[in-house]
């Protein structure tokens, strides 16, 4: 069973319809009960940082996701739900994320050349790191292979959990992973085949 | 490097996809289910659905029709048509739609286009134009092509920008149906100050539209078609082998 944290942020339709198309249990919940029985746990979010690490922290749903990620559970989040993973999100002021990455989350603006739109939006490709063995959620897909990405910020000074960079302008953070915590700051559930093979493999893990 | 996305446009009345010819004269052509599952399959970067229904028997049924497409295909979807309010956003949104294109509704409430920007974020907003040239310069139409508002379309975009639209689908009227090519001179106005994706939207008859489209405004974003897709006259993968070919980036 997979629990997709519900904490008011975003539209969980379509991440719920993607793990039923590759066959995968799913519950959409905001019950700690259900989340610390839960096999693996999702992180969604749309939005801005600051809003969304208080409604997490709102509902208690923070420390949950904290103590299950140290407990060694798969954890990943996506988008937003990435993004908050980190120490810090620098969006409209400072706010605190859940630390379970070292890394803050900036904006791209003054990072990418100027005639480059943001935010960034539409289809692009994952560039994975030279040195690094390819993450166990991307068994099922290609250096190269594109996903579909909605962002203004991006995960930064987080060197050494990057899995894949993405080329707009600059490399920019397109997924990261520590240990059993993953983030993809693209939408698997809106990437295709691509995204349902990450999914896919992110639940066989 | 992000790639040039390719769009067919599915324009819905009574859960059926029908395409106009200049916007009148419509025919019927597939179910909206099985055509958004067969280009999700053979390469489609995006989807937009705009509901022509006026009734509000046909809007239940598109809804419906809605829902069951997200549910089967896993690409991003656009809604348009009967856009008039936030809470026409949420409906939509809650099917399963990922962005929402309003267009006659901002022209009557321009307010529309701020308030769901600030609700959903500027990436959930997409200002779709009509536009067409009266007396030397381009004039934005309501109603489906039918009415001339005598808005100034680049001053309506500017503004549409300005109040959080996240993308622009610029459709070209005199271009529409005519499967000439797509409008570079309007499309070039607009992207010469356009600080967020734009779609081209009116006049692809084939491949090669799409080449000179990307190849002469590389600032466009996105080519999105309806006809020349749903009839086969073009495919899809055909078409991205030959971006690809001109040095296009495609997915």
């Amino acid at each position: 069973m997979i629990a997709i944290i519900d904490y008011g942020v975003g539209n969980l339709f379509s991440l719920r319809s993607s793990l039923d198309a590759i066959g995968a249990e799913a519950l959409v919940t905001g019950n700690p009960e259900e989340i610390r029985a839960a096999d693996k746990i999702i992180l969604p979010g749309v939005g801005a940082f600051g809003d969304a690490a208080a409604r997490l922290r709102e509902n208690g749903l923070d420390q949950v996701v904290i103590g299950e990620a140290r407990s060694g559970k798969p954890l990943m989040g996506i988008c937003l739900g990435m993004q908050l993973l980190f120490d810090t999100g620098e969006e409209y002021g400072i706010h605190e994320g859940l630390g379970l990455i070292p890394g803050r989350v900036v904006s791209m603006k003054g990072v990418i050349p100027e005639t480059y739109k943001i935010p960034h939006i539409g289809w692009n490709g994952l560039i994975f790191p030279k040195n690094r063995e390819t993450s166990p959620i991307f068994k099922y897909i290609e250096n190269g292979d594109c996903v579909y990405f909605v962002h203004s910020f991006y995960a930064a000074d987080c060197k050494e959990s990057v899995i894949a960079d993405t080329e707009y302008g600059a490399l920019l953070t397109a997924a990261v992973q520590k240990d059993n915590v993953y983030g993809c700051q693209f939408h698997p559930e809106k990437s295709g085949k691509v995204g349902l093979s990450i999914l896919k493999a992110f639940c066989e893990l | 490097m992000i790639t040039k996305r390719i769009i067919p446009c599915l324009d819905v009345k009574d859960g059926r996809v029908v395409k106009g010819v200049n916007f009148l004269n419509l025919s019927d052509v597939s179910s909206p289910v099985s055509l958004a599952k067969y280009y999700s399959d053979n390469g489609a970067d995006e989807l937009v659905f705009y509901d022509i229904t006026a009734s509000a028997e046909g809007r239940a049924l598109f809804t419906d029709i809605l829902t069951e497409v997200a549910r089967t295909i896993f690409i991003p979807l656009t809604v348009g048509g009967g856009i008039n309010t936030v809470e026409d956003f949420d409906r939509v949104l809650k099917c399963g739609a990922d962005k929402v294109s309003v267009n006659s509704g901002a022209l009557r409430n321009p307010g529309l286009i701020l308030e769901a920007a600030k609700k959903y974020g500027d990436q959930c907003v997409v200002l779709s134009v009509d536009a067409k040239r009266v007396d030397g310069r381009f004039c934005v139409f309501a109603r489906g092509g039918r009415e001339n508002t005598g808005i100034d379309a680049l001053e309506w975009i500017k503004k549409g920008i300005a109040n959080g639209a996240g993308e622009i689908v610029l459709n070209s009227i005199d271009t529409d149906g005519v499967k000439g090519g797509f409008d570079l001179e309007m499309l070039e106005a607009v992207c010469e100050f356009s600080t967020v994706p734009v779609i081209a939207s009116g006049g692809a008859g084939n491949i090669q539209h799409f080449v000179d489209l990307f190849t002469r405004i590389p600032k466009v974003d996105a080519g999105l078609a309806a006809s020349i897709f749903h009839f086969g006259e073009v495919t899809i993968p055909d078409l991205k082998a030959e971006l690809k070919k001109c040095s296009i980036n495609v997915r």
